[in-house]
């Protein structure tokens, strides 16, 4: 163990899902688009023009408030950051200072067996910069982003760890995208992340010196930067040196931070409230209905399964990873009812449905089968109509052509074969067609009884009740 | 010059419903105006003949399909800092040189749609900055009463196009006196709205909680036509308010007959020109005559309105002026690197005043200075507001100077800028406070062996520009200093 702690706070940028961006018209979608294709005066910053907030991007900003247990502020101000760059085409960024949307709120995480409080201090609404695109010696401005709505969510420095770093953006990232406020797509920049980063001595009361480290584009950059950094102030600590106060880039493919900016050079943003926006006050009765239309969140759910299913808590957390998974869980349950367990819909769900669904490449939601058609299935398999190897591959069928279970077993015949007597004549091949293997067991090698089972179920095309054909086979052998 | 353009937009309204005129002889007329003597008076920055034209004879045609508007055929002058649709759009400023917009202002809009003729854009201070065109970076504009000097400004080449017949009316722009004042040099009437009344929305941002749209027109009547086609809420434009737009024009009657008017002391400021004085006093005594009753009273955060206008207004422009960085429009200077390229284009593109302010605004927004000058003035803004809210439980109107001085001769304004800034001291507060208020002819004073016009002030309370204009009218019927004509050939 280090003889440091280290101490890290966070401050995540997520791109909300709005149709337009934040104070124009424009779509705020546009991945893959020309560039500045999805701009109008206003997001092109000409002379005259002015903002208009979007409802639904302050809507979106007060479920992510509430379900990171944030207090709603009644009066929010917008503020104009200053500063001078060409993607962003004010030269001001229009965000919130003092008065943001929400504040004083908290994640709990995954921590050993229990769970830790992560406090967040802020979060609150601004709008996107636009990008340079650098080509040979000249840069150009695409400022399709310019004026997407953000959301930037800080925490308190109460993480402790690169393994508490990274449960709190999985975490995150996962409430964001449970209750529609952000894709999670973090390849397409859904998510951007800086980290203050400190160490001090354990059991030492005083923060370290804090330094910045921004432009973190995935949560392995995350980890990568903080390892990298935790190495390097490590490395100035034991020698007897002291941190610098900076701000620090991370350079991704060379896998090493740089200094940005001294703290002489600091930015000075120059905050004042936007004149073009009257202070947002924030009816309660709205709250309300935010909070009313708030789906129930990962843990809760979680915990919910586990008591209401009797899963074990890694199977809970896996059927709560996704929205989608989770509500396709349940109805399935719901619509299986005493057929099977919940446990064992679950291991349907975890095993057959998951592979296939991954073997696709494509989210359970747009994959051709229901909560209904699967829960179909699992009746057919549960009232003995087929048996669970069928049950596999009429579940494979059905993923690929849509069709209904039952639909499947009746025209490829395939219910399962219960009746003694055309078991009996099965058994009776078998065993006439290997005269040593019968002997074999005999002499006591039982454990061809698997062996024989095969054989079986290879003479009725896989169609035969396992069960009864090893009882009917045991009796048969002993004889 | 053609009598056609004598009219006002009541006169030529009759004429025009009478089918006596057309909408094309009415601009033909004003563009032959501006043929003859803007050469000397230098309102304009942009005239466009044809364009003028086409739509007046759209405005001939809507009116022969049955249409009528007090404003249809109307020919207007727009400040070269309020973007119409077809017209460059400069601020007065090199930077925007040759900048086209793609869109036009709410305030354009409405009036293209009432069937008004855009003649073209009017000289300015850049950026709206200043107080007689002098900071435009083009040329100076002249006073028609006065060619040796300015008409005022910001709003100066509006005020002297109307002034000299070559519009007949037009739109300016308040921020802090900017309407008010060149009206009160150049004998026109000159209103600026309350704050929120009029949508800025395509109106080039100099203060965003300051800038307002304004109408100078040659009688009160016509302001009042010309504001209510302008006025009103504008979903583009937040800060605009939902109170409804009343008719102005039919609630012009009704005299001061037992208005009580406060007349405040601070206004009357240690470097008021005698001549103002005594124009102002006389107006009080016409007020007074008309049955009004007219008292002293003190308004004393008055002193305070140039030093928070200058650091809310320079810290609101300092973030405005940030978008003119050279990459998307407008000059740049086409230096190597980027940040050669926006200290060259800004360098070069901006004038002395405009860098001077948003020097002074950035400054006065930085780390450890915003508590103590941006926030503070702020607080005393309030104190400001309040003050004329007290005021207006005891009085109906507050009537006041407008200009402390009358009109400078050209390249003899003061050179320190504070001196300077002492110019709009007495139509700051109100600016502050967002009320509405209003320039209108209150007659002339002699200086240095010239007759310059004199403007009283009206202010009135939150959005009760139908007030203000009452008495406006009042006054304007009882004096009728609009007879006295520019001698301009
Ligand atoms: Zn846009």
């Amino acid at each position: 163990m280090s003889k440091y702690e280290l101490v890290v706070g966070l401050e995540v940028h997520a791109q909300l899902l709005t149709k337009s961006k934040m104070f124009c018209g424009c779509s705020a979608d546009s991945w893959d688009a020309p560039p500045n294709s999805h701009t109008c005066p206003i997001c092109l910053a000409m002379p005259g023009m002015l903002p208009v907030i979007n409802r639904e991007a302050v809507a979106q900003t007060i479920r992510a408030g509430l379900a990171l247990n944030c207090t709603i502020a009644e009066e929010a101000v917008f503020a104009r950051k200053n500063y001078m760059y060409p993607d962003l085409p004010k030269g001001y960024q229009i965000s919130q200072y003092e008065l943001p949307l929400c504040v004083n709120g908290w994640l709990d995480i995954d921590a050993g067996e229990g769970t830790k409080r992560i406090r967040i201090t802020r979060a609150h609404l601004e709008e996107d910069t636009g990008k340079l695109v650098h080509a040979g010696d000249v840069s150009l401005v695409d400022l399709n982003r310019a004026g997407v709505p953000l959301l930037e969510i800080v925490s308190e420095p109460d993480l402790r760890s690169i393994e508490e770093v990274n449960e709190y953006l999985s975490r995150l990232r996962q409430i964001l995208v449970y209750i529609g406020v952000n894709s999670g797509n973090l390849e397409r920049g859904a998510m951007r992340m800086e980290a203050n980063i400190s160490l001090r001595p354990r059991r030492s009361a005083e923060l370290g010196t804090k330094v910045e480290i921004k432009n973190l584009n995935s949560f392995r950059a995350v980890r990568n930067a903080l390892e990298y950094e935790v190495a390097r102030q490590t490395r100035i600590l034991d020698s007897g040196g002291e941190v610098e106060q900076v701000t620090l880039g991370w350079l991704e493919h060379e896998g090493r931070t740089y200094v940005q900016r001294t703290k002489e050079s600091a930015h000075d943003y120059r905050y004042f409230p936007e004149p073009d926006l009257p202070p947002l006050f924030i009816e309660r009765a709205w709250v309300e209905e935010l909070a009313a239309g708030l789906s129930e969140l990962p843990l809760a759910r979680r915990a919910r399964f586990e008591s209401e299913y009797g899963l074990s808590r890694a199977d809970a957390d896996v059927l709560v990873g996704a929205r989608a998974t989770a509500d396709f869980y349940e109805a399935a349950v719901a619509a299986t009812g005493d057929a099977m367990t919940p446990k064992q819909v679950a291991n349907w769900m975890m095993g057959d449905l998951f592979r296939l669904v991954k073997e696709s490449g494509k989210p359970l939601q747009e994959a051709s089968i229901t909560p209904a058609m699967f829960a179909e299935l699992l009746t057919l398999v549960a009232n003995k109509t087929i048996n669970a190897n069928t049950g596999s591959r009429v579940l494979k069928t059905m993923f690929q052509t849509g069709e209904g279970a039952a639909t499947i077993v009746e025209r490829e015949g395939l219910a399962q074969v219960s009746d003694a007597d055309v078991l009996a004549q099965a058994i009776e091949r078998v065993l006439a067609a290997h005269p040593d293997e019968v002997g074999r067991y005999r002499d006591g090698q039982t454990k061809l009884l698997g062996w024989f089972m095969g054989q079986v179920m290879r003479e009725t095309r896989g169609k035969a009740d396992p069960n009864l054909v090893r009882q009917m086979l045991m009796e048969r052998l002993q004889r | 010059m053609s009598d056609l353009c004598r009219l006002t937009i009541h006169e030529a309204r009759d004429l025009l419903r009478r089918g006596e005129i057309s909408a094309v002889e009415l601009t033909r007329a004003h563009l032959e105006r501006i043929e003859t003597v803007d050469a000397r008076v230098r309102a304009y920055l942009h005239v466009d003949a044809d364009l003028a034209l086409a739509q007046a004879e759209d405005a001939d045609r809507r009116r022969a399909a049955g249409e009528d508007d007090s404003l249809l055929g109307i020919p207007l002058a727009v400040k070269d800092i309020i973007t119409v649709q077809g017209m460059p759009a400069t601020a007065g400023s090199r930077i925007l040189e040759g900048f086209m917009p793609p869109y036009e202002a709410t305030v354009s809009r409405r009036l293209r749609k009432r069937g008004a003729v855009f003649l073209g854009k009017t000289n300015l201070d850049e950026f709206a900055m200043g107080w007689s065109t002098e900071n435009s970076a083009f040329f100076t504009s002249r006073n028609p009463y006065a060619l040796d000097r300015v008409p005022g400004g910001s709003s100066g080449g509006s005020a002297a196009a109307v002034a000299a017949d070559e519009a007949l009316v037009a739109l300016g722009t308040d921020t802090g006196g900017s309407v008010r004042q060149p009206a009160s040099w150049t004998n026109t009437v000159g209103l600026r709205p309350s704050y929120g009344r009029v949508s800025r929305w395509g109106v080039i941002a100099f203060a965003s909680s300051l800038d307002q749209v304004g109408p100078l027109t040659k009688d009160v009547r016509d302001n009042a036509i010309l504001l209510e086609a302008i006025a009103g809420h504008d979903p583009r434009d937040s800060t605009t308010m939902p109170e409804p737009v009343p008719r102005y024009e039919d609630l012009l009657e009704g005299g001061v007959q037992g208005m009580h008017f406060g007349l405040p002391r601070e206004y009357f400021v240690k470097n008021i020109h005698p001549g103002v004085r005594r124009a102002i006093l006389q107006a009080v005594d016409k007020l007074v005559e008309l049955g009004a009753t007219v008292e002293e009273t003190h308004l004393h955060y008055t002193k305070y309105g140039m030093p928070v206008y200058y650091l809310v207004g320079t810290a609101e422009l300092s973030a405005n002026l940030a978008r003119y960085d050279g990459v998307r429009y407008g000059f740049s200077a086409g230096a190597a690197n980027m940040w050669e390229n926006y200290r060259q284009t800004r360098g070069r593109g901006f004038g002395q005043e405009v860098k001077r302010r948003i020097i002074l605004g950035a400054y006065a927004l930085s780390a450890g200075y915003y508590d103590q000058y941006y926030l503070k003035a702020q607080k005393v803004r309030t104190l400001i507001r309040e003050e004329f809210e007290t005021a207006f439980e005891t009085f109906d109107a507050l009537v006041a100077p407008v200009a402390p001085v009358p009109p400078f001769k050209i390249g003899q304004s003061p050179t320190d800028p504070v001196e300077l800034y002492l110019t709009d001291v007495l139509t700051l507060p109100t600016a502050l406070a967002g009320l509405p208020c209003i320039s209108v002819p209150a007659g002339f004073m002699e200086d240095e062996g010239e007759s310059l016009p004199v403007g009283l002030q009206i202010i009135g309370k939150p959005f009760d520009e139908a007030t203000v204009l009452r008495i406006a009218y009042a006054f304007e019927q009882a004096t009728n200093w609009r007879q006295v004509r520019p001698q301009l050939a």
